[in-house]
């Protein structure tokens, strides 16, 4: 055994970018780096990045697959920008992926893989390799596909099952770089092929070998890299997708509430795992009918909603739109029910696999007559979980259909998530009508919120009807009277708008007052953050207050405005929200920033926008 | 919540005041809605259900204003969303009574893809589809059973639509139970809604109803007095299907269809008649006799289609029960604390 001379540099923060064809299990090689990093006490963020087809033609930059992680000893707030390092496991993920490396950052990359076929197939006229292209990178050139074959060949393995095991090669190399344990992935390996311990001894070899030959070959001049436990609050901790997080804050609200979940559904990316996750769930009395179209996923909601249950319905921009008609009838009706909408790239069937927050207007207003519905919006995939709990608890408690917002982004990143205590979270009291009450009437409502009582069938002494007709005040009847249909309107908005005085206050990041205030919402709340950190290094006087409670606004919003020179609104569409802040405070002056792209934000483009804007007389 | 000891008791001394609503009915005078609602208003008592339980949901039409007209539970849902707002319903409590009142606009035309999947599914509800061939409520559009050629507002050269055969449709989407009555038959409607109240299962009634303002007199081949006992057959389970002013007509399988003969004239007797079997499993005779309708044969009514299936919300049920038993995951908190984790 040689002792070689290992120069272990500290980093405060990596980016790294897995990046193959959809086949080439770049996700699985994603996850098991960010389980090694869970394990040594990093924070994280991941991102997968994959096509809309399952499986595009293999070798084209349409069919590449990626997964990125962000992870580092700070608060990881992001699945970051650019990456330090890029695994590219034949030429299409590098052509896809050049852009997004950092200037010196490092490749890796299969060089078996760059064949002149391959290359052609990829779109490159020379060989990236061979040229000057790469000048500005490190780059490790790795025979990984000829090095997983000779590291197994001696245990008789058919070739294809071999080469699917490439990744792992690859992922043993990134593990040598990065100083993590190769038992993390050891411990996969035996509980996915348990029934096969061939391959678990194959798995185990080829991502030895990759580390191996990491090490051997000096990978990066000897040197390899340690990222220092992040300093997280004590506790229990776990990695957790925004749809499963999404889903679990459902579930929680459901056993809080003490009513059974209900989820109408039909698959849609990005939402499709919402439902697959509460289907899962079923011990904990969790119903999930995959119904047979968007509209019957929320009628169907609605009529459980009726008759007792906590109801769901879970979609994207395109199912959204199909909900429209019921959401009003779940307005008119004043039942209980939470409208998960993971946001995608619009219009129409737009860009399915990416991300935007441009549904924010068709949440607010996309229906037909005054049909007020609270709209929240969870910002990192970890706060899914506490944002649909939120949703519920209005839901559940002030009668009253409620939007959840979360994107793609949110929706399949995934984010260290502190487990929380069910004890601990808040108790979910909806206003259920007592059996055989004789003050009962359909549409008396709670002098404080304005919400009606929720009478269930099967109750003795409740019976009554609803429906999408006007209905007489107090009493429920069916009713054209024209003075009683204003009535009803104003009673409905003003419930809604009563929630504020149930919600958390807007908080601000940074100083109460300043020059610039970001006023962001939902899923851009990472990068947001990294920004205002950015600025704030850079002395500048900018404060940071990101929304949560999109309608009602929270009541403060007008005062925390009041106390900066400027306001910027930064959003993934063309201007929503701040459409929206323009119509509700007149008095101030909003400046926008809008990305319009399936793409996130970066925090630089975000600085030199905030910079720019301050700059302005 | 009411414990069930007394259930029984309770049950007994249910009657038609039980469910009448203090709602003033507004369909037009002579429409065939008021007759219907009668026999569901006698047909409810004697049930066996506590009135609390019965819930009565539609959609949109002149037949949605139902829920209105009586005093239990009841949903006026939007268009064509009758079938999942009482899936819903159903699912979430199985112990609910739960009728839906549709039309053909609302349940073959809007509400067709809903219609065909809570058949499939068969979830145990009962569907009452009020079938005038005509769209009422927004004054005379033809409909998906709009018999080809007729005039309408929207088809001033008369349609040149293929009308929906209601009972083909809905054994085609593998519905357990399908009936017919006719609005004019009190007794028959009484005895349909009895079996499709019985039945477990997603049962459906097809009640050729009359729209005396925009297609009066659409089912008179069959229900007016002077040719109603030749164009109707009465069908009955384990009973030759004999029809017929004198009772001496029938209906016999030849080839591959069906063909109205009379007993007596050449050879045939009754034992060459069709015996009614409602509860065979295969299709094909249930959708012949459900297609059959004058001039060329009697249209028939009662049980037409009548086989047990599981239903959507018992597995829904068993699933749910056998999971909690097996799953480690009992609470919230187990299924935070679930899969991989680490501490810090």
């Amino acid at each position: 055994m040689t002792t070689k001379q290992q120069k272990v540099v500290e980093l405060e923060n990596v980016v790294v970018r897995f990046a193959g064809d959809s086949g080439d299990g770049m996700q699985l090689t994603g996850a098991l780096f960010s389980d090694a990093a869970a394990i040594a006490g990093n924070d994280f963020a991941t991102f997968p990045d994959y096509p809309s087809e399952i499986r595009a033609p293999q070798g084209t930059v349409s069919g590449v697959s990626g997964f990125q992680i962000h992870f580092g000893h700070k608060e990881i707030f992001t699945s970051g920008d650019l990456a330090d390092v890029l695994v590219a496991m034949n030429p299409a993920p590098l052509k896809k992926n050049l852009i997004w490396v950092k200037e010196g950052g490092t490749i890796i990359v299969d060089t078996d893989t760059f064949t002149d076929k391959s290359l052609i197939k990829a779109g490159y006229e020379i060989n990236p390799l061979d040229d000057k292209s790469l000048n500005d990178y490190n780059v490790i050139k790795a025979p990984i596909s000829s090095l997983t074959k000779t590291s197994v060949e001696d245990m008789g393995l058919d070739n294809k099952i071999v080469m699917k095991s490439r990744n792992m090669f690859a992922l043993g190399i990134m593990f040598f770089i990065f100083n993590r344990k190769l038992e993390t992935a050891d411990e996969y390996f035996e509980q996915k092929f348990a029934k096969n311990p061939l391959v678990v001894e194959s798995n185990k070899k080829i991502l030895r070998a990759g580390f191996n030959f990491a090490e051997t070959i000096e990978a990066l001049n000897s040197i390899t890299y340690k990222v220092e436990p992040a300093a997280l609050e004590k506790g229990k901790y776990r990695n957790i997708t925004g749809n499963t997080a999404t889903a679990w804050g459902l579930l929680a609200a459901a056993e809080k509430s003490g009513r059974k979940l209900f989820l109408g559904s039909y698959p849609i990316t990005p939402a499709t795992e919402i439902l697959q996750e509460l289907s899962k769930q079923k011990s904990l009395d969790a119903k999930v009918l995959q119904a047979e179209d968007e509209i019957a996923g929320i009628v169907s909601s609605i009529g459980a909603s009726f008759a007792g249950a906590f109801a769901v319905t879970s979609t994207s921009g395109p199912g959204l739109s199909l909900k429209s008609e019921a959401i009003g009838l779940a307005v008119m009706t004043e039942l209980p029910i939470v409208i998960v909408d993971v946001q995608r790239a619009g219009p129409s069937t737009g860009l399915p696999t990416k991300s935007e927050q441009s549904d924010l207007m068709q949440a607010l207003y996309g229906r037909n007559g005054e049909a007020p519905a609270v709209v929240i919006a969870a910002s990192s995939s970890s706060n899914c979980f506490y944002y649909a709990f939120e949703a519920a608890k209005i839901a559940l408690e002030h009668m009253t259909p409620v939007i959840l917002l979360t994107d793609g982004y949110l929706a399949n990143g995934s984010e260290v998530f502190k487990i929380p205590k069910m004890a601990s979270m808040p108790s979910i009291n909806p206003p259920l009508a007592e059996a055989n009450d004789p003050d009962y009437f359909p549409y008396k409502r709670d002098p404080e919120k304005l919400n009606r009582s929720w009478a269930v069938p099967g109750t003795p002494g409740l019976r009554h009807r609803i429906g999408g007709l006007e209905k007489e005040n107090i009493y429920g009847n069916v009713s054209h009277d024209p003075e009683n249909h204003q009535l009803m309107c104003e009673l409905r908005a003003e419930k809604v708008n009563r929630v504020a005085d149930y919600i958390k206050p807007l908080e601000v990041r940074g100083d109460d007052s300043g020059d610039l205030l970001i006023a962001s919402w939902g899923g851009t709340y990472g990068v947001m953050i990294e920004a205002y950190k950015e600025m704030q290094e850079q002395g500048k006087k900018v404060s940071l207050a990101h929304f949560h409670n999109i309608h009602p606004l929270p009541r403060n919003t007008e005062e925390v405005f009041s106390r900066f020179k400027k306001i910027i609104v930064p959003e993934l569409n063309l201007g929503q929200f701040v459409q929206h802040l323009r119509m509700n405070f007149q008095e101030f002056r909003f400046e926008q920033y809008n990305k319009i792209q399936g793409l996130p934000f970066m925090v630089k483009e975000l600085v030199n926008k905030f910079n720019q804007i301050l700059e302005e007389e | 919540m009411a414990t069930d000891t007394t259930n029984t008791i309770e049950i007994a001394k249910l009657t038609r005041e039980d469910f009448v609503s203090d709602q003033m009915v507004k369909w037009c005078p002579g429409c065939g809605d008021h007759a219907i609602l009668s026999s569901f208003l006698k047909v409810l008592p004697e049930l066996g259900v506590k009135k609390e339980d019965v819930v009565v949901v539609s959609g949109i039409g002149c037949s949605s204003r139902f829920p209105y007209y009586v005093k239990s539970y009841g949903f006026h849902g939007i268009h064509g969303r009758a079938a999942p707002l009482a899936t819903g319903i159903k699912i979430t409590n199985p112990k609910l009574n739960v009728w839906m009142i549709t039309g053909d606009g609302d349940s073959l035309a809007i509400g067709g893809n809903h219609f065909i999947h809570v058949l499939r599914r068969n979830i145990d509800i009962n569907i009452m589809l009020f079938n005038n061939r005509i769209y009422g409520l927004t004054k005379g559009q033809y409909s998906p059973t709009t018999p080809t050629g007729k005039i309408t507002k929207t088809s001033p050269q008369g349609t040149f639509e293929h009308p929906f055969s209601v009972g083909e449709l809905a054994i085609g989407a593998q519905g357990t139970f399908f009936a017919r009555a006719v609005d004019t038959n009190p007794k028959m409607m009484q005895a349909v809604m009895t079996e499709a109240g019985k039945h477990k299962g997603t049962s459906l009634i097809e009640i050729l109803q009359n729209c005396v303002i925009f297609y009066n007199k659409v089912h008179n081949d069959i229900t007016s007095r002077e040719t109603k006992e030749d164009n109707q057959l009465h069908l009955k389970h384990g009973e030759p299907m004999i029809f017929g002013k004198e009772m001496n007509k029938g209906i016999v399988f030849r080839g591959t269809k069906l063909e109205v003969v009379k007993i007596g004239e050449n050879g045939i007797t009754e034992k060459d008649i069709l015996v009614h079997d409602e509860k065979q499993w295969e299709t094909g005779i249930h959708v012949l006799l459900a297609n059959m309708s004058p001039p060329e044969f009697p249209a028939a009514l009662g049980v037409i289609r009548s086989v047990s299936d599981f239903t959507y919300e018992t597995k829904m049920e068993e699933v749910i029960e056998a999971e909690k038993k097996t799953s480690p995951i009992k609470t919230m908190d187990d299924l935070l604390n679930s899969g991989k984790t680490w501490d810090i």
